[in-house]
């Protein structure tokens, strides 16, 4: 076969593309994680490609700042996260149930409406939304930052697609013949069977709300309701040459860790739900 | 019979009413807002509040005097810097990955791997960079040791500097999600077509340049504009890597950092003048995307070849 050597050649390249490809993604999380094991005196004194001993020493101090209140943060990113992951993958399934089952008069308009919408940056309403939430009296608070979720349209039409191939309109007639109410069809009948497609988008919702920076920046102002990202940012603005390195390197793995856990843990699924969400088929 | 049937319509408008409501309460109402201020003359002057009076188009005028092109050039110039590997990288691995005749070991774990920085808080990852690439950071320390450097290398003090690392990080960020998108658009192609075309000979380049580039151009497409959108959001990453200030010079200062930059000092006139032209620009793109999503001709090949069947009967006439 003539075509055997250029294909043994093709994937000895591929493989060394992939490679360095891959050591590029894990050269920074490698130094991130070494460095966190080392004492801030170690690190004035240079590079060394081997942990050292100081992972808790480290974790300790970063634990007992009170000027970057890093667990307070984390606690709050859960909180903000976790709820925007629950409202928002409900919510978007209630729309597209609503508009894939009931025949209404609206209902092309609202589905237009929100296709127009897809991908319209948070951005550019941010001046009025910043100014609503001050007169709502919702400035400084986490509500602001999970409330929105409500209305994602990026994730009503994922979980629109998904209903479209897997839900059989004969099911909630035969539940309503049962005598099942509109709701708790949903709820009983609907849910369980939009599970995969909730869990995928709940993954994203929540890496996306514990990721966000922008709107947190603009709403949040005390110390004690910043996000993660906020407490980055102000590591970021404070006196950085008279700072301890390693607790810097700690902090920002603190930040990272718990993505990185979700993710390898679940990467089967993530992978897999990257495409349903953005390509029509 | 006219009673039978049982009218469910009120439940759809029950449904669909949380998501309209608070779409409604928070972004067309601000929308609205964000539009009738930038008619204002409306900031804040130390403690003063000056404002709000109507002043027409003055703040887009004055806008558009300002440096707002100088930062929307710096956006683009840093978005072409990530995109543009960040596209030639995700065909190529997305080519790969789908040849069945090139065997790829540990293909899961790659594809994990590349898919990682995608997730990772893109203001953590920012901080990390310029822990990592500062004067006395870890990179300096290793091209010192290896001998690659003699001085140390101040990245963030050049403009170049700054820019590259913004884009490189992008494309750190985004390669791996877009491989995987591509790489969904070339499983959908039908495994015939290849079959057929490479017992045609169609192979390797050929293959590339003849049946998945043609095949998968909607979807080319489609991530060209929503890359486009992401990077007119630009903000994280030059934000935290430059505290804010794109420095040096305001050289890596991007639409969003500016608008920032209004926003944090309470001149809402301004900034609701600079969402209004940020809106124009994203509201074009939201309709291209619009278009691909809901059209079944979203290449524009169907049209083509109406077009084409016109011309022949006119011809033929």
């Amino acid at each position: 076969m003539k075509s055997k050597e250029p294909n043994a050649f093709r994937s000895i390249i591929a493989h060394l593309v992939l490679i360095i490809l891959s050591l590029m993604c894990l050269f920074f999380f490698y130094i991130l994680v070494i460095n966190a094991t080392r004492s801030h005196a170690d690190l004035q004194k240079g590079f060394s490609a081997l942990p050292g001993k100081y992972f808790f020493e480290n974790l300790k101090k970063v634990a007992n700042d009170g000027t970057f209140p890093m667990f307070r943060g984390i606690f709050n990113s859960l909180i903000v996260s976790g709820c925007s992951a629950a409202l928002c993958t409900y919510f978007s399934s209630l729309t597209a149930y609503g508009i894939y089952v009931y025949d209404f008069k609206l209902k092309k308009i609202a589905f237009t409406f929100i296709m127009a919408i897809l991908v319209m940056p948070t951005q550019v309403t941010a001046m009025g939304f910043l100014r609503l939430i001050t007169n709502m009296g919702m400035y400084d608070s986490l509500l602001p930052l999970i409330i929105p979720s409500i209305a994602s349209p990026s994730v009503f039409y994922f979980m629109y697609s998904y209903i479209q191939s897997s839900l059989p309109v004969s099911l909630v007639e035969a539940a309503r013949i049962d005598g099942s109410g509109e709701f708790r069809t949903f709820n009983q009948i609907v849910i369980p069977i939009m599970k995969p497609a909730i869990a995928v988008q709940a993954i994203f919702a929540f890496v996306g709300s514990w990721n966000n920076y922008f709107v947190p920046a603009l709403v949040i102002q005390s110390k004690d309701k910043a996000t993660v990202p906020i407490l980055i940012a102000t590591l970021r603005g404070a006196d950085y040459m008279n700072f301890d390195s390693a607790k810097i390197y700690m902090m920002i793995m603190v930040a990272i860790v718990p993505i990185v856990m979700i993710y390898l843990l679940l990467s089967k699924y993530i992978i897999a739900g990257v495409t349903l969400g953005g390509v029509k088929e | 019979m006219k009673k039978k049937s049982i009218s469910y319509s009120k439940w759809g408008y029950i449904f669909i009413l949380p998501f309209f409501l608070c779409y409604f309460i928070f972004s067309l109402i601000p929308l609205a807002d964000t539009i009738r201020y930038s008619f204002f003359e409306y900031y804040r002057s130390g403690i003063k509040e000056i404002g709000p009076t109507f002043i027409g188009v003055d703040n887009y005028a004055s806008l558009l005097k300002s440096d707002m092109f100088k930062y929307g050039a710096n956006t683009l110039t840093m978005w072409v810097i990530g995109f543009i590997p960040q596209i030639v990288i995700a065909l190529l691995l997305a080519v790969w990955f789908t040849d069945i005749r090139l065997k790829i070991h540990g293909k899961q774990f790659f594809k994990v791997v590349i898919y990682l920085p995608n997730l990772i808080m893109a203001s953590a990852f920012s901080m990390l960079f310029f822990t990592m690439f500062s004067t006395n950071g870890p990179v300096n320390a290793i091209l010192m040791s290896l001998g690659v450097i003699r001085e140390q290398i101040d990245f963030m003090g050049s403009a170049l500097g700054t820019r590259s690392l913004v884009g490189f990080m992008n494309f750190l960020m985004w390669f791996g999600n877009t491989t995987i998108m591509l790489m969904a658009a070339i499983m959908g192609i039908s495994v015939d077509i290849f079959e057929a075309a490479e017992i045609d000979g169609c192979y390797g380049v050929k293959r590339f340049y003849y049946i998945i580039f043609p095949l998968i151009r909607p979807i080319l497409a489609y991530t060209l504009i929503t890359a486009i959108i992401g990077g007119l959001q630009m903000f994280d990453v030059p934000q935290i890597l430059t505290n804010g200030q794109g420095t040096p010079d305001r050289t890596s200062m991007t639409l969003i950092m500016f608008l920032n930059s209004h926003l944090k000092s309470k001149n809402y006139g301004m900034a609701g003048a600079l969402s209004v032209y940020l809106f124009i620009v994203s509201g074009i793109l939201c309709f291209f995307v619009y278009k691909m999503t809901n059209d079944n001709d979203p290449d524009g090949s169907k049209a083509a070849a109406k077009r084409k069947v016109k011309e022949e009967r006119s011809r033929r006439k």
